[in-house]
């Protein structure tokens, strides 16, 4: 009816149709900054400060001096973190053994991954399960498991001294060799699932058209399924590096002394030496290192929607 | 007519209508092909010959084997029995990278991670030929799509005609000897359908490839084919041109898939040379043909009248004894260049008859319940007997 005011509901429709959505992504944006934005600041400030022996261990870093306030910025443990070989070398390392870790997921996540896409219904539920069902255990009790496997008079050395084809026990836990082995093991359904996901919305006509083009199957997976899989190979890289640069637990239980990673020594400084600056100043410093490759991706994943499918 | 032009006819018939002539060598020819899926036979016992340059059109409902029967000839499938040749050579076991064959897929299939020209230079690639010779047989072959313009653009930023070129484009750059199209119109509308029907002709007559299509619509066979096969579950029901097809069905199932018809049931009762007569109750009647037909007095025949070949009158045309029945008007059609009348015969069967709208009525020349008489030529009629 044109020509008469809209009445209030009419009203509150049309600012609904139009900032609704707002509305609806501004409560998890909310929730997100609360719960990821809050703690991370406090961190933040926490790098910053200087250790004491108190409650909480740390300086404060606002401080009210004659009404007004004192900030005392310490940039020290950052460049302690610098100026010691030892937290260089944690972060080269850590990054070295998930990337390789990355690596090694991709070449045996790929084909698992492929195999389960062109699995006809029935066969692709029970291999998606299987990939799910080590979630159902404990990650700790499958690690420690690993340690069972891999022991100086586990399974393996165990199997092979009895068929007799070595005749001295193989060291294999407390090595990098073991540590490669656990973060393989526990991230490769992070890899398998996005890259399932991407294979299986492919279509299949697309390889065909390629073969019938006069391509070699070989050259047509290389041509055409592998490129229309790297977003899923990158969303499965980055769920795998990422956690696996920070991983704690699998070099504390299946690595030796000498396999340091930052996730160890962050746990070192909070627990052993207590010194909460650095060891939040190591923590900020990881993230970093993280965010760079995460907004690449983004940067990435944006591009491609701009000018690809 | 002297003996000269004779031959020359002759000639003329064999080189363009070369399934009329014995001597001439198929180009790809089906032997006995069965293809089956556990044990539902999708294709079976399919032998069909389709000569070099012809535009052949595989015509079929849905489910009836038509994409199967494409995809044994591209090399998708292997046939569970039987065997395919193309050129001569047998193509068992040859895979689909080694036919000399291209096909356009009915989704078209273009990789969305290249841009159009990449696409068409995608085939050429993989034969390892120079740059600048890919570059000119790809700019030609868009230009020939008219598709020059787009070169540069992805496939999603395209619409669903211009899709259908490029992947026509990419399907003809290698020059295949055969082109395999799967319901190559299927995605657009009407208009540009018939539009580019003309264009895909023209792009035949030009490049002279042979052309195998797949289609589900009878109209667009019979516009673009040079010869058409009829499928219905896995079985070829009749192979022949859009004319044959329509003119000399030889089933109920091809002249009720090719246009439209009236089929009305009855027993031969009397065979001459000369001329048979069908005695239908459907009919209310007997029937006149004016040729001898093959099958003994008491067997079961079926007439079959296309709508346009039966005349509507008001009143019992005085000529005839044989093919006039009595009817009233049940309903009526205005299709503009056409209408259509729905007459329900004495007898209870119902007729379907068009008339062309040669000039403007104001009036529709019947209306309902008016009560007409139904009529046609001896001729009009085609006798089947399955
Ligand atoms: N891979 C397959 N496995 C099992 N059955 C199949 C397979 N491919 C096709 N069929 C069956 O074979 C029959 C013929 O399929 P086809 O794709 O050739 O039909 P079509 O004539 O192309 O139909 P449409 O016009 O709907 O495309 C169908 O009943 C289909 O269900
Ligand atoms: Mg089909």
């Amino acid at each position: 009816m044109s020509g008469t005011a809209p009445t209030p509901k009419q009203r509150f429709d049309r600012w609904m149709v139009r900032n609704g959505r707002y509305l609806v992504i501004g409560i998890p944006f909310f929730w997100l900054m609360l719960f990821f934005l809050v703690p991370f600041l406090i961190v933040l400030k926490i790098s910053f400060a200087t250790a004491e022996y108190a409650q909480p261990p740390y300086s404060a870093l606002f401080q009210w001096v004659d009404q007004g306030i004192n900030i005392a910025l310490n940039f020290g443990n950052y460049l302690f973190l610098l100026s010691d070989s030892l937290y260089v070398t944690a972060y080269l390392n850590s990054i070295r053994i998930a990337a390789i870790s990355t690596v090694i997921t991709l070449l045996i996540g790929y084909p698992m991954a492929y195999y389960i896409a062109r699995s006809s219904g029935t066969v692709r539920s029970v291999l998606l399960m299987l990939v799910i069902l080590p979630f159902w255990t404990s990650f700790l009790i499958r690690v420690y498991a690993w340690i069972g496997i891999l022991d100086r008079e586990g399974l393996i050395n165990a199997a092979l001294l009895g068929l007799g084809i070595i005749s001295e026990p193989l060291i294999m836990r407390q090595t990098e060799f073991a540590v490669y082995i656990g973060i393989v093991y526990t991230y490769l359904p992070f890899m398998i699932l996005p890259l399932y996901s991407t294979l299986e919305k492919m279509d299949g006509s697309l390889v065909e058209a390629a073969l019938d083009l006069g391509c070699r199957p070989w050259k047509a997976f290389a041509r055409v399924t592998l490129p229309l899989s790297l977003p899923g190979i990158l969303a499965g890289s980055l769920l795998v590096f990422i956690p696996a640069v920070g991983e704690f637990v699998i070099p504390e239980l299946l690595g030796g002394p000498n396999t340091l990673m930052i996730g160890r020594t962050l746990w070192d400084e909070f627990f052993a030496n207590r010194d909460w600056p650095i060891a939040s100043s190591v923590a900020i410093a990881m993230l970093l290192f993280l965010v760079v490759p995460i907004m690449w991706f983004q940067n990435l994943q944006g591009s491609e929607k701009g000018d690809g499918k | 007519m002297s003996q000269g032009d004779k031959q020359q006819a002759q000639e003329c018939v064999q080189t363009s209508q070369p399934w009329n002539n014995p001597d001439a060598v198929p180009f790809i020819r089906f032997e006995h092909v069965t293809k089956k899926f556990g044990d539902f036979f999708a294709v079976d016992d399919v032998s069909l010959d389709i000569y070099r340059h012809e535009l052949f059109a595989l015509l079929g409902g849905s489910g009836c084997g038509k994409t199967t029967l494409l995809r044994m000839l591209a090399g998708f499938e292997e046939p569970s029995d039987g065997k395919i040749y193309i050129d001569g050579a047998d193509m068992s076991g040859v895979p689909a990278y080694e036919r000399p064959t291209n096909m356009m897929f009915q989704s078209y299939a273009l990789f969305p991670h290249m841009s159009v020209e990449q696409n068409v230079a995608f085939g050429l690639h993989q034969d390892g030929l120079p740059k600048s010779e890919i570059r000119d047989r790809v700019e030609e072959m868009l230009n020939l799509v008219q598709m020059g313009k787009f070169a540069k653009r992805k496939p999603h930023q395209l619409s669903g005609g211009q899709k259908q070129r490029v992947a026509l484009a990419r399907s003809l750059v290698k020059q295949p000897k055969v082109l395999l199209l799967d319901e190559p119109l299927g995605a657009l509308d009407k208009k540009l359908r018939e539009q580019t029907q003309f264009e895909l002709v023209n792009i035949q007559e030009k490049v002279g490839t042979t052309f195998v299509m797949v289609t589900h619509d009878q109209e667009e066979a019979m516009t673009m084919a040079s010869r058409i096969a009829v499928m219905n579950e896995g079985v070829i029901k009749q192979t022949g041109t859009p004319f044959e097809l329509y003119e000399y069905p030889n089933s109920r199932f091809t002249a009720n898939f090719v246009g439209q018809v009236n089929l009305l049931e009855g027993i031969l009762v009397d065979d001459n040379e000369k001329y048979a007569i069908i005695h239908s109750e459907a009919a209310g009647g007997d029937i006149y043909i004016d040729h001898a037909v093959s099958g003994h007095e008491g067997m079961t025949f079926w007439v079959a009248l296309r709508p346009e070949r039966i005349r509507l009158s008001d009143s019992q045309p005085a000529e005839t004894k044989y093919n006039c029945l009595p009817g009233k008007v049940e309903e009526i059609g205005y299709l503009g260049g056409l209408s259509t009348y729905h007459v329900r015969l004495d007898s209870g069967t119902r007729i379907k008859i068009s008339e062309p709208n040669s000039t403007r009525h104001i009036e529709p020349r019947y209306t309902w319940e008016d009560r007409v008489w139904v009529s046609w030529e001896a001729g009009a009629a085609t006798v089947l007997s399955q």
